[in-house]
C-alpha cells in the first residue's frame, strides 16, 4: 500500500490541471466535485498509506519512493523521491483531511463567485504543493513545495485582485515570504557544502553518527538559516506581518493557509530537522524565545482587534508561537501534536467565522454583530466548540496539546518560558471568548439591511463545520497523557536522537508524578480565569471594556495599531528600499548606465559606419584596386608568411 | 632553348599588363579587353605547365577557360551596350551611382 504514495500527489495535480485548463467550459458542479473528489481520493490514499505504515514494526517505518532522477551535476544529486514516515503521514492526513473539508465548504461559500474554477484550481494546487513539501525526501524538493506554497498563497490571497487591498496583501505575503525563503535557500546550500548531500536520511544519519560536535558553528548557522525560512512561512517575529493581511483572501483560503497548510510548514521543517536542531543549543534557545515572544506578542494584539478574521489571524500567530516554543525546548512531538489539534480547531473557527460573514452578507466587524446565537445555531455551536478548544478547556483538543507544551516548557525549558506561555494562554482564552461574546451574545448591533438576509449557511457549509467540531473534540485524545498514541507513533522520527525521554509523562518521573496533573489543573484554571474576565467585560458590564480602554488609552492605541510594526517596517525597510530603487537603481543605474550603455553602443556603431561608408565610392577602379591589393597580400602571406 | 621559365615570365608580364589596364583605363571596352588579356595569360601558363609536366589536365582547363571567357564576353558586351543606351557613355568614371 505504501507504493501508492505518489497517487496522493497525483490527484490534486490532476484536479489543478483539468480545472485550470478546462474549468471555464465545465459546469460549476463539475468543477466543485472534481476539486473535492481529487482531495477526497488523496485523503483515502493517505489513509491507506497510514494503515500500510502501521503494519510495519515501529523501527522500520520509513519508506522511500523513488520517482525519477531529477538533477545530477557533479557530486550534486537530487532525485525526485517521496518519503513516508510517521511524521509525514501525520502531516498528509491533516492536510488532506482538513483540506477536504475546506474544499467541501468552499463549494457553498464560493458559489456565487465568477472565478469559481480559478479558485478551485488554485486550491488544489495549494494542497498539492503542501503535500509535496511534507512528502519530499530531500531539502531541494521540499524547497520546491515550500516555494509553490508561497506562490499559491499569493494567488489565493490576491484572489479578488480587483480590490487594491487584496492585491497589496498578496504582494506583501509574497515579498515577506521571499525574505524568509532566502534564508532557507542559503541554509540548504550550506547543508550541501557541509554534508555533500541534501537527502534527509543521509544528512540526519551523518549527524547522528556524531560527526559534528554539539554547538558547532556550521550547524548553528544551518539551523538559524533554516529557522529564518520558518519564521517567514510560519509567521513568527519578525516576519509575521503578512499573515493578518492575508485575511483579504476568501475565508476558506484563510482556513487553508492557517490550519492545514502553509503556516505549519515551518513547524514541520523544524520537526523534520530535529536531529540538526538538537545539535545547536543556541538555535534551540532562539527558536523557543522567538516562539514564546511571538505567542505573547500576537495574543496582546488579538485582545483589541475588531475584525473577526483578524482576531483569528493573530490567534494563529500566537498558537504557532506555542509550536515553536515546543520545538525550541526539544519537545517536537508536542509541537506536532499542537499543529494537528490547531489544524482542527483553527480550520473550524475560520470556517465558522466565514459562515458568520456569509450570514451577514460580508460584514466582518464584530462591533456590528452580536446576538447572532438564535439566528445561526449550527454556526454558533461549532464556533463555541472551536473557541473552547483553543482556550484550552478539557477535554477539547487544544487543552491537551497546549498543556503538554506548557509542561514541556517548564520541565525542559525554564520558568520564564512557562510563565510567558501561560500568560499568553490566559490572553488567548480572554480574546477568543471576547470574540465569541461580541459575535453571538449580547444585544444585536447588526444593521437592518444585513438583518433581512440573515440566514444559516447551507448544508455543504455546515457539515464540514460539524465534522471539524467533532475532530476538535476528539483530536486531543490522540495525544492524551499516559497513553500517548501520537507520541509513540512519532517516536522513530522525533524521539530517537539521543534524547532520553520525550514524553511529558515519563519526564515527570524526575519531578514526581503529580506535576503533570498539577499543570493540568493550573492551565485549566488559567483558561477559566480568561473566560471569566471576558464574561465580566463583555456580557455583564459591557461598559467596562470602554472604561478600561479610556483608562489605558496609550496601551490601547498601541495594541489597536499592532505596535506600529507595519509602520516601523515601512519606515526602516520599505521606504528606503523604494527611495533607493527610484533614485539610484532606476534613475542612475537603469537610465544612465544600462540604457546609456546600450544606446551608446548603438551610437558608436553608427559613427563608425558613417566613416567607413566612404570606402564605398562607386568607382569600379577602386574596388578592383582593393581586390588586387588583397590578392597581393594573400600571395605575399602564402609565400613569405610561413 | 625556350624553357618553361620563359613562358611563365611572359605569362606574368601579360597578366600584369592586364591588371594595370583594368586599374587605370576608363573605357569599359578596353577594361574588358584587359580582362581577356589576363585570362589568356593564365591560359598560356596552363599550356606551358601541361607541356612541361606531360599532363593533359592543363590543356583541358584551357578549353574551360576559353568557354567561360566567350560566355563572359557575350554577357559583358551586352551589359556595356545596355549601359551605353541608358547613359550615353561607357566611361566608367561616369557610372558611379552605386555608392553611399
Amino acid at each position: 500500500m505504501l507504493n501508492l504514495v505518489a497517487l496522493i500527489l497525483l490527484f490534486p495535480l490532476i484536479g489543478t490541471v483539468i480545472n485550470g485548463l478546462a474549468g471555464k467550459r465545465l459546469r460549476k458542479e463539475t468543477v466543485g466535485y472534481l476539486a473535492c473528489g481529487a482531495i477526497g481520493l488523496s485523503f483515502l490514499v493517505s489513509f491507506m498509506v497510514f494503515i500500510g505504515l502501521l503494519q510495519l514494526p515501529p523501527g522500520e517505518r520509513l519508506f522511500e519512493k523513488h520517482l525519477f532522477r531529477w538533477i545530477e551535476s557533479g557530486s550534486f544529486i537530487s532525485a525526485a523521491a517521496l518519503q513516508v514516515d510517521p511524521l509525514s503521514v501525520v502531516m498528509i492526513l491533516v492536510i488532506t483531511g482538513v483540506g477536504f473539508l475546506i474544499h467541501i465548504y468552499s463549494i457553498g461559500y464560493m458559489h456565487h463567485d465568477k472565478g469559481y474554477h480559478r479558485y478551485f484550481c488554485y486550491l488544489n494546487l495549494f494542497v498539492f504543493s503542501m503535500l509535496l513539501l511534507v512528502l519530499s525526501n530531500n531539502f531541494l524538493l521540499m524547497f520546491i513545495g515550500w516555494e509553490a506554497v508561497g506562490l499559491c498563497s499569493y494567488l489565493l490571497i490576491g484572489f479578488w485582485f480587483e480590490k487594491k487591498s487584496a492585491s497589496d496583501a498578496a504582494k506583501k505575503a509574497f515579498v515577506v515570504n521571499r525574505v524568509g525563503d532566502f534564508g532557507f535557500a542559503l541554509g540548504i546550500m550550506l547543508i550541501f557544502l557541509t554534508f555533500h548531500s541534501i537527502d534527509f536520511t543521509e544528512v540526519f544519519s551523518a549527524v547522528s553518527h556524531g560527526n559534528f560536535e554539539k554547538g558547532s558553528f556550521t550547524v548553528t548557522m544551518i539551523t538559524l538559516l533554516l529557522f529564518i525560512g520558518a519564521t517567514g512561512k510560519s509567521a513568527q517575529i519578525p516576519l509575521y506581518t503578512w499573515l493578518p493581511d492575508a485575511m483579504e483572501g476568501p475565508t476558506p483560503v484563510s482556513a487553508l493557509i492557517h490550519a492545514a497548510t502553509m503556516v505549519t510548514a515551518g513547524v514541520y521543517m523544524i520537526a523534520r530537522c530535529n536531529a540538526l536542531y538538537l545539535l545547536s543549543p543556541f538555535t534551540m534557545t532562539v527558536v523557543a524565545s522567538i516562539g514564546v515572544i511571538t505567542a505573547l506578542f500576537a495574543a496582546t494584539i488579538g485582545l483589541v482587534q475588531n475584525d473577526i478574521k483578524r482576531v483569528l489571524a493573530y490567534s494563529t500567530i500566537s498558537q504557532l508561537g506555542y509550536m515553536f516554543l515546543a520545538c525550541g525546548v526539544g519537545a517536537f512531538t508536542a509541537g506536532v501534536f499542537h499543529l494537528m489539534t490547531h489544524a482542527f480547531f483553527k480550520a473550524l473557527l475560520f470556517l465558522a467565522s466565514g459562515s458568520v460573514i456569509h450570514a451577514l452578507s460580508g460584514e466582518q466587524d464584530i462591533r456590528k454583530m452580536g446576538g447572532l446565537k438564535p439566528h445561526i445555531p449550527v454556526t454558533y455551536k461549532t464556533f463555541l466548540i472551536g473557541t473552547v478548544a483553543i482556550a484550552g478547556i478539557p477535554p477539547f483538543a487544544g487543552f491537551f496539546s497546549k498543556d503538554e507544551i506548557l509542561l514541556e516548557a517548564l520541565v525542559r525549558g525554564n520558568f520564564i518560558y512557562w510563565s510567558l506561555g501561560a500568560f499568553a494562554a490566559l490572553l488567548t482564552a480572554f480574546y477568543m471568548f471576547r470574540l465569541l461574546f461580541m459575535t453571538f451574545h449580547g444585544e444585536c448591533r447588526v444593521d437592518h439591511h444585513a438583518m433581512e438576509h440573515l440566514h444559516e449557511s447551507p448544508k455543504n457549509m455546515t457539515l464540514p463545520l460539524v465534522a471539524l467540531a467533532g475532530l476538535s473534540f476528539v483530536g486531543g485524545f490522540f495525544g492524551i497523557p499516559g497513553a500517548n498514541a501520537l507520541e509513540h507513533f512519532l517516536a522513530p522520527v522525533l524521539g530517537g536522537h539521543g534524547h532520553t525521554e520525550v514524553s511529558g509523562t515519563v519526564s515527570a518521573g524526575h519531578h514526581g508524578a503529580w506535576l503533570p496533573y498539577l499543570m493540568m489543573v493550573i492551565s485549566t484554571a488559567i483558561a477559566l480565569v480568561g473566560i471569566f474576565l471576558a464574561y465580566q467585560m463583555y456580557i455583564k458590564k459591557p461598559e467596562l471594556s470602554k472604561k478600561l480602554a479610556e483608562r489605558f488609552r496609550l496601551i490601547h492605541k498601541l495594541l489597536l495599531n499592532k505596535y506600529y510594526i507595519d509602520e516601523i517596517y515601512d519606515a526602516i525597510f520599505i521606504n528606503p528600499t523604494k527611495k533607493i530603487s527610484t533614485q539610484v537603481l532606476w534613475k542612475v543605474i537603469d537610465v544612465r548606465m544600462i540604457d546609456g550603455s546600450v544606446n551608446g553602443i548603438a551610437r558608436l556603431v553608427g559613427r563608425i559606419g558613417s566613416v567607413l561608408r566612404h570606402l564605398q565610392t562607386g568607382y569600379i577602379r577602386n574596388y578592383a584596386f582593393y581586390i588586387v591589393v588583397g590578392c597581393i597580400l594573400i600571395i605575399v602571406l602564402a609565400v613569405f608568411g610561413r | 632553348m625556350i624553357t618553361i621559365t620563359h613562358y611563365l615570365v611572359l605569362s606574368a608580364i601579360l597578366f600584369t599588363v592586364g591588371v594595370i589596364g583594368v586599374l587605370i583605363r576608363r573605357n569599359a571596352i578596353i577594361i574588358f579587353m584587359c580582362i581577356e588579356l589576363m585570362l589568356n595569360a593564365v591560359n598560356l601558363s596552363f599550356v606551358a605547365c601541361a607541356h612541361y609536366l606531360n599532363s593533359m589536365q592543363g590543356q583541358l582547363f584551357v578549353f574551360f577557360t576559353m568557354t567561360v571567357a566567350a560566355a563572359e564576353a557575350a554577357v559583358g558586351l551586352a551589359i556595356i551596350v545596355a549601359v551605353f543606351r541608358n547613359k550615353e557613355t561607357i566611361n566608367i568614371d561616369d557610372i558611379n551611382i552605386m555608392k553611399w
